[in-house]
């Protein structure tokens, strides 16, 4: 299959393997962080870590949208249901997350009129097929699917549909990236920049991080040759004492972004002045709200809709986890409390979460192992 | 089987979820905590099969049943019609079974046009004519409008075990080898897409069909040296092999190159976020063959019609224990798990 048996060739995957053996420096550790959560599901769906030596070690970062999701907007966006009837639509990473009474597909179960949608047109299209209910729309993720929302919501503008309504979620990855940076337990020594979200916003708003911090970046594709390559590449830049922001994923990223959708963004969407990340607490212009030429569509603008605050499980370390001081299995609730099944924590949930994907792909692996 | 028999299943869900139907770890709590204790008084614990087999004088019976409530009713390759007629004979073909007769239960949901039923009913009648079975009997219900999404079926088979078959996890071995039938999603896929929730299409058929042809040539082939055998629906591969895994307490590790999977599954997979080995299959086999008899096994499957493509996908380990996973050609391994939960596509 193009694009896809030429990235998982053997020989090829072989070579960069070998090379990165070459490049690493046998007495140092390399702490590298992959901050898309696309990645961390790529990293152990492949199993790269047996590609790579010991001491290069594999840090996930906080690009899973739903992992860094605090509880209390999902609770508030499902109160919606009760309180206005309405028909609750999100993508299907939103639907096994735990909030407060329930995940959206326990309430469904019990009678509430939750869907799963693909694309927020289809939710649009549920609105203009029921007229007669709210229909609102859970939208979440990076600027990898924002200017999908942004569209959706154009749509609805020019067409005057009165019963839909979006409840912005969408978050921004340089704020997220900045606040590891800046914070002080967070020795990393370089980042495997995010492929999806870079197809929108390109290479260079990750100028900063090589510039000011001194951090090589390689924006990576999700493949596993992509990802040795970027490996390949960001030892190349520590060896020479480089720090650039690099393209390893220009098959798919523009250096400059896409710019229709960054203009779609930019017409609908205004920054938050600040927003709770799970984890990495409140971070300033790091998330996405509507103009308020949009407010007619905007859940927050319409409803009374209360800041729940709702605090994780005090067990769960969801946030040490999501900052990649604690390793996936060195949570306390960790295959016990918490598993894929009946999740404590969104990032147990999530594919891209980094607790869903040690546990389905390597723990079991490792546990049996051992045993 | 003492290492099943010790373990109990506990089922303290609250309410029944989508997921207890999806045919992954949940389904299976539900039936081994809920349903089985229930209704077994002896036996239990032991592996759960796919029929049930009865001694009635000197005849050993097996019997099966399964329900239908796929949506929607028709798509390429098949229809609700030939998938209850399959899907109960398949189950009893890979219980050891050759499938003899069937009951059909009918749940009608009040308005649905008569040509649909017509054309569904059809469907079974042919269906059953390939597979060489009579529907002897059944039953009909109808519903309020707004209650099955237009029809539901439920079909039980009767069949005479087979005399060649000899067929437990208990019997299986390390060295053993893993065999599929054909290429592995085509149904689950076809019907995702049937639904037009996604803005995909591809040229893909559902393989609904009876497996029985492939299990006598398998029985001809390879006697007793076949030591286990399902038909991967719900939950795919993966869960098939997980059950596997879990009742022989040996490590199944299957080899991700040679596994046969088209390439429209996989496009769709890759960009679903799905895994091929999750997508359930209605007309393919997987089966497990002592090593020695792998090769004419293989040759047996695929020179019946529509086996061509049948493969050694894996072979049978000791450890790790109770797992199953996937070696890719570069070198790394990965843990193939149960379906948890309905599989749902991801974001980004």
């Amino acid at each position: 299959m193009k694009y896809v048996d030429e990235f998982r060739d053997p020989r090829l995957i072989k070579q960069a393997s070998d090379e990165i053996k070459r490049l690493i420096d046998p007495s140092r550790h390399y702490r590298i962080m992959e901050v898309c959560g696309g990645h961390t599901h790529a990293i152990y769906r492949f199993a790269l870590a047996d590609l790579l030596p010991p001491n290069i070690e594999l840090v996930h970062g906080p690009g899973c949208p739903v992992c860094v999701l605090p509880m209390g907007r999902i609770d508030a966006g499902l109160s919606l249901v009760e309180e206005q009837h309405a028909i609750f639509t999100t993508f299907g990473d939103v639907m096994r997350v735990p909030g407060r009474h329930g995940s959206p597909i326990e309430r469904q179960a019990r009678g509430a009129d939750i869907r799963m949608v693909y694309s927020p047109l289809d939710a649009l299209k549920l609105a203009r097929d029921n007229p007669e209910r709210q229909v609102v729309f859970f939208a979440i993720g990076f600027e990898t699917t924002a200017p999908s929302t942004a569209l959706t919501l154009k749509r609805a503008q020019e067409a005057a549909i009165a019963n839909f309504s979006v409840f912005s979620n969408h978050v921004t990855i340089v704020p997220a990236i900045r606040a590891i940076l800046d914070s002080p337990d967070m020795r990393l020594d370089a980042f495997i920049g995010p492929g999806h979200v870079s197809t929108v916003i390109g290479a260079r708003p990750y100028a900063f991080i090589a510039r000011d911090y001194q951090k090589p970046v390689v924006i990576s594709g999700f493949e596993p040759l992509d990802l040795l390559q970027s490996i390949v590449m960001i030892l190349r830049q520590l060896r020479d004492g480089r720090a650039d922001v690099e393209n390893q994923y220009g098959r798919t990223v523009p250096w400059d972004g896409n710019l229709p959708a960054l203009r779609v963004l930019a017409d609908v969407f205004e920054l938050r002045p600040f927003f709770e990340w799970r984890g990495l607490g409140f971070i300033s212009q790091s998330a996405l709200k509507l103009r308020s030429e949009y407010a007619p569509w905007d859940a927050e603008a319409r409803f009374d809709m209360a800041a729940v605050q709702v605090t994780d499980p005090k067990a769960a370390q969801c946030g040490e986890v999501l900052k990649g001081v604690l390793k996936p299995h060195q949570c306390k609730l960790f295959a016990r409390e918490c598993t894929p099944e009946r999740p404590v924590g969104a990032l147990m949930v999530s594919s891209e979460g980094a607790c869903a994907a040690y546990y389905n792909y390597v723990h079991r692996r490792d546990m049996a192992a051992s045993a | 089987m003492t290492t099943i028999a010790s373990r109990v299943v506990t089922f303290s869900d609250q309410q029944i979820d989508m997921a207890h139907g999806a045919g992954g770890k949940a389904s299976r709590r539900l039936v081994e905590g809920l349903i089985v204790p229930n209704f077994f008084t002896s036996g239990a614990g032991e592996p759960l099969s796919d029929a049930a087999y009865l001694a009635l004088g000197d005849a050993r019976l097996a019997i099966t049943t399964d329900s239908f409530v796929v949506r929607p009713l028709r798509f390429a390759g098949g229809s609700i019609g030939d998938l209850a007629v399959n899907g109960t004979v398949n189950d009893l073909a890979v219980g050891g079974a050759i499938p003899y007769a069937l009951m059909c239960s009918l749940i009608v949901e009040a308005g649905l046009p008569t040509d649909v039923l017509r054309a569904e009913v059809e469907a079974m009648g042919a269906a059953a004519a390939r597979a060489g079975v009579r529907i002897v009997g059944g039953d009909t219900k109808v519903v309020e409008h707004g209650k099955a999404d237009g029809l539901y079926i439920t079909t039980t088979g009767i069949g005479r075990v087979d005399d060649r078959a000899s067929l437990s996890a208990a019997t299986v071995r390390p060295g053993d080898r893993v065999l599929v039938s054909g290429h592995v999603g085509d149904h689950g896929i076809t019907v995702l897409l049937a639904r037009g929730d996604i803005d995909l299409a591809a040229d893909l058929r559902s393989d609904t069909r009876s497996v029985f042809p492939f299990v006598d040539a398998l029985f001809d082939a390879a006697g007793a040296e076949v030591r286990w055998m399902r038909d991967p629906t719900r939950g795919g591969l993966a869960t098939s092999l997980n059950e596997l895994a879990r009742d022989c307490g040996l490590a199944i590790v299957l080899d991700e190159e040679s596994m046969p999977v088209r390439d429209e599954v996989r496009g769709a997979c890759e960009l679903l976020g799905l895994d091929p080995l999750h997508i359930a299959n209605e007309g393919q086999l997987v089966a497990v063959v002592a090593q020695q008899a792998a090769g004419r096994a293989l040759d047996a499957i695929r020179n019946v019609p529509g086996g061509e493509s049948a493969a050694i996908v894996g072979r049978v380990d000791v450890a790790p224990a109770r797992t199953v996973l996937a070696a890719a050609s570069y070198g790394g391994t990965r843990v193939v798990d149960m379906l948890v939960g309905d599989p749902l596509p991801r974001i980004c």
